[in-house]
């Protein structure tokens, strides 16, 4: 493939930041929206010609003669040439996921841009200062995302995966005049920084004991060669498996360097993706704009960490060790999530907690897969659900949007029946939490049905584990539909017109993402995205997933998410006192839940209590007496000298000059005593 | 009588002696300027002789003479423009008038 339409699909977003970041405050708003839109729409269609070629065209660049999909590196540039090994490169990965992020990314990220042409201006038509601005991060987030799923070496991805932390720290301190916005940008920030530490000592590690940055070399190395050819059949994970077994790699604390560097690695996707106990961020991240949510908090950015995995998954098959800390973090993160989103009361929270279950949801399906079940179902699984989430979980964020926007506040106390007046979002929202929920035919149904299925073959506990946790997903997601849409009658403020649907460029996003999430189930994923690029199904049609499917997985599934609607319809479909019973049965639970398990409370006390208390304090001590007190000590004692010597400095030419003279005479008399 | 080279370095020293006495004991900062031109005519004979007596086949120190001959040149004017300067803020020229420039 011409690496043109690649390069341009990197570089119209970039393009795109640094024209309204420049020049935006000097365009009138619409042309800075309109342009930021258009500059996404391109890049998109750009993007599914690239992603259909790549998988459809059946190019011996992309797909071999027994089918396997190849990994295929469209370009790769020599950036920082140190040495002959250690060579840092920018380049363009094509392979199965890259393809599937690069249709995630900017279909939802096109559907933001256009969306927050509505969204970012109130009803009055008045524009929200700094939409310039928003537009510019928004490019730059939507650069740097591309750059990180296209990376060809894992210090590529690196230098990508702090550009969208830094983009999401922009976006959500968007409003940045809110207290609550500042620290809430900051806390994203530091949370995920202190996890990429994680990640740049695993890739150090990584890279000094398999002497290589690049994806394609971690699954080859060993294999002779293979090292620099460009393109690489997924399936030689065995030449790095038989490579690091016969090195000298040494043992730190029982774990192999592998195991530890891998480890770390996911240290990195745990504060990315909002993995337990890094997940405290993400909550307060949608202080942001509720676009911005959809797109980075919701969609693409957060399943970085997944996709991470994703990427290293070959090498990962060989830690069973790191699989399973995967799988028990997910899972707990999981169910944790579930539960707290079943009490909160901020609609965006809701949102948020059930993003981070669903990320979990990845993360464990990811844990389980091994090649002997299923060709690594999981792993498709894991693909699959990410796929279909990013578009329900952005229409839902986005429905959320257009709520947030029509009532001006984030509490469904302030909503309550808006179904008549708001149809549109109304039936957009249902579609999104019925496809969160799982119902046939609804997209998060099939996605979710492989992830049971792969947890199924690898262990019963998890298994049931996580169906509670998709039972609970269920409930908290119809809770929060019919806090909305039902409840009781809608009731308008004095002074206020009823709420009503939104601009066209608000709804027709949700429109389409709500159609996606309708088909996007009968994706046949098995034989677009494997992990070794071995296609799973013999021939395709419209209904081969629905043929594929594990009913007996399948229909328990089905089965827990009806009654977990049910009781949610029993409970708050009209206003009744079940609720509040139930709130009142199991306080301490509820109370755990609602201040979500105290786990900021638990960092504000180890950061503030532990940290700064016993650390950090003494350290600042020490710095403003002893050290700081040496050199003001210093200072103080040469000025006090000059004070004591400076009348010698009398203005006085000729004094000078004698004791000058008095001097030379002195040391020639020195000089001339220690020659004799 | 043949000129050994202590008939030009006694009267350079004492040159010099006459340039020390001079500069410390003035008041007057012209008198003080020529004491100063005094030391350093003193020094560019010792140059000159050194290169005579010690490398006779060579001219650095000539050339090195004539640098410093130039050089002072160029200081006194300087000083001299200094002079007048402070000629016309204090109407004098002596050097216990001048002692502003300290701490």
């Amino acid at each position: 493939m011409e690496p043109v339409i690649p390069i341009i699909i990197l570089a119209l977003p970039l393009t795109m930041f640094l024209v309204l970041g420049l020049f935006g405050h000097k365009m009138a708003h619409r042309t800075a929206g309109i342009l930021g839109t258009l500059g996404m729409g391109v890049t998109m269609v750009l993007a599914y010609i690239t992603a259909f070629t790549y998988f459809f065209s059946g190019s011996s660049e992309f797909i071999n003669e027994e089918g396997v999909r190849l990994q295929s590196l469209i370009f790769n540039w020599d950036w920082l040439a140190f040495t002959d090994s250690l060579v840092i490169r920018l380049g363009f990965l094509l392979d199965p996921i890259s393809a599937l992020m690069l249709v995630v990314i900017t279909t939802i990220s096109f559907m933001v841009h256009l969306y927050s042409n509505g969204y970012m201006r109130d009803h009055h038509g008045v524009w929200e200062t700094g939409f310039q601005r928003f537009y510019a991060f928004l490019s730059l987030f939507s650069f740097s995302m591309l750059g990180l799923v296209v990376a060809t070496n894992i210090f590529q991805m690196y230098i990508f995966w702090e550009l969208v932390g830094a983009s999401s720290y922009l976006l959500i301190g968007f409003y940045y005049t809110k207290p609550s916005a500042v620290s809430a940008s900051k806390k994203a920030f530091i949370v995920t920084r202190f996890a990429d530490l994680g990640f740049l000592i695993g890739i150090l590690v990584l890279s000094f004991y398999t002497g290589t940055f690049d994806f394609t070399n971690f699954t080859s190395v060993g294999v002779e060669g293979m090292a620099n050819v460009y393109q690489v059949d997924i399936t030689t994970a065995e030449g790095i498996r038989n490579w690091i077994a016969t090195s000298p790699a040494p043992v730190f604390m029982g774990g192999s360097v592998l195991t530890w560097a891998l480890v770390l690695i996911f240290m990195g996707g745990m504060g990315k993706s909002a993995m337990m106990p890094l997940h405290i961020w993400l909550p307060d991240a949608m202080e942001g704009p509720t676009p911005v949510s959809a797109l980075i908090h919701a969609a693409t950015m957060v399943v970085a960490g997944v996709f991470l995995v994703a990427r290293l998954f070959p090498l990962y098959l060989m830690e069973e060790a790191a699989l399973n800390i995967i799988t028990v973090v997910g899972a707990l993160t999981a169910f944790y999530a579930a539960m707290v989103a079943c009490t909160q009361v901020d609609i965006k929270r809701v949102l948020a907690f059930s993003t981070i279950s669903q990320i979990a949801f990845m993360m464990v399906s990811l844990g389980v897969a091994r090649p002997e079940f299923h060709h690594g179902l999981g792993y498709m699984a894991a693909m699959f659900h990410l796929f279909t989430h990013a578009m329900f979980k952005a229409l839902l964020f986005l429905c959320a949007g257009a709520l947030i926007h029509a009532i001006g506040s984030n509490d469904y106390t302030a909503m309550h029946g808006l179904r008549k007046h708001m149809p549109i979002t109304h039936i957009t929202f249902l579609i999104g939490c019925l496809a969160i929920a799982g119902i046939i035919p609804f997209a998060g149904f099939f996605s979710k049905d492989e992830i049971l299925t792969a947890v199924f073959g690898q262990s019963i506990f998890w298994y049931i584990w996580m169906s509670a946790v998709a039972g609970l997903t269920a409930f908290y997601m119809f809770r929060l539909y019919y806090l909305i849409f039902w409840w009781k009658e809608h009731k308008i403020p004095e002074g206020h017109h009823a709420p009503h649907d939104q601009p066209w460029t608000m709804t027709l996003p949700l429109v389409i993402l709500a159609v996606i999430s309708c088909v996007a189930g009968f994706v046949p994923f098995g034989n677009l995205v494997t992990w070794n690029g071995h296609p799973m199904f013999e021939s395709v049609n419209f209904f081969t997933n629905l043929g594929a499917l594990d009913w007996s997985v399948a229909s328990i599934s089905l089965a827990v998410a009806i009654v977990a609607i049910l009781l949610a319809t029993v409970m708050y479909k009209k206003e009744n006192t079940l609720p509040a019973k139930m709130k009142n049965a199991l306080p301490a639970l509820w109370d755990w839940c609602y201040h979500r398990f105290y786990w900021d409370e638990l960092y504000m006390f180890i950061t503030h209590k532990i940290i700064f208390g016993c650390i950090s304090k003494p350290i600042a001590w020490f710095d403003r007496h002893v050290i700081d007190g040496s050199m003001d000590g210093m200072a103080w004692v040469t000025q006090r000298i000059s004070f004591a010597i400076r009348g010698l400095q009398s203005g006085n030419i000729q004094f000078y000059v004698w004791v000058y003279l008095i001097g030379v005479i002195l040391l020639g008399a020195i000089t001339a005593v220690c020659l004799i | 009588m043949e000129l050994t080279i202590l008939w030009y370095l006694i009267p350079s020293l004492l040159m010099f002696c006459c340039g020390v006495y001079g500069f410390i004991t003035r008041k007057n900062m012209i008198a003080m300027l020529i004491s100063l031109e005094l030391m350093l005519n003193a020094v560019d004979i010792n140059f000159v002789v050194f290169n005579r007596f010690l490398f006779p086949g060579e001219l650095e120190g000539m050339f090195f003479t004539l640098f410093a001959i130039a050089l002072a040149a160029a200081e006194t004017a300087l000083a001299i423009a200094i002079i007048i300067n402070v000629f016309r803020v204090s109407e004098k020229i002596d050097v216990d008038d001048v002692t502003k420039m300290k701490f």
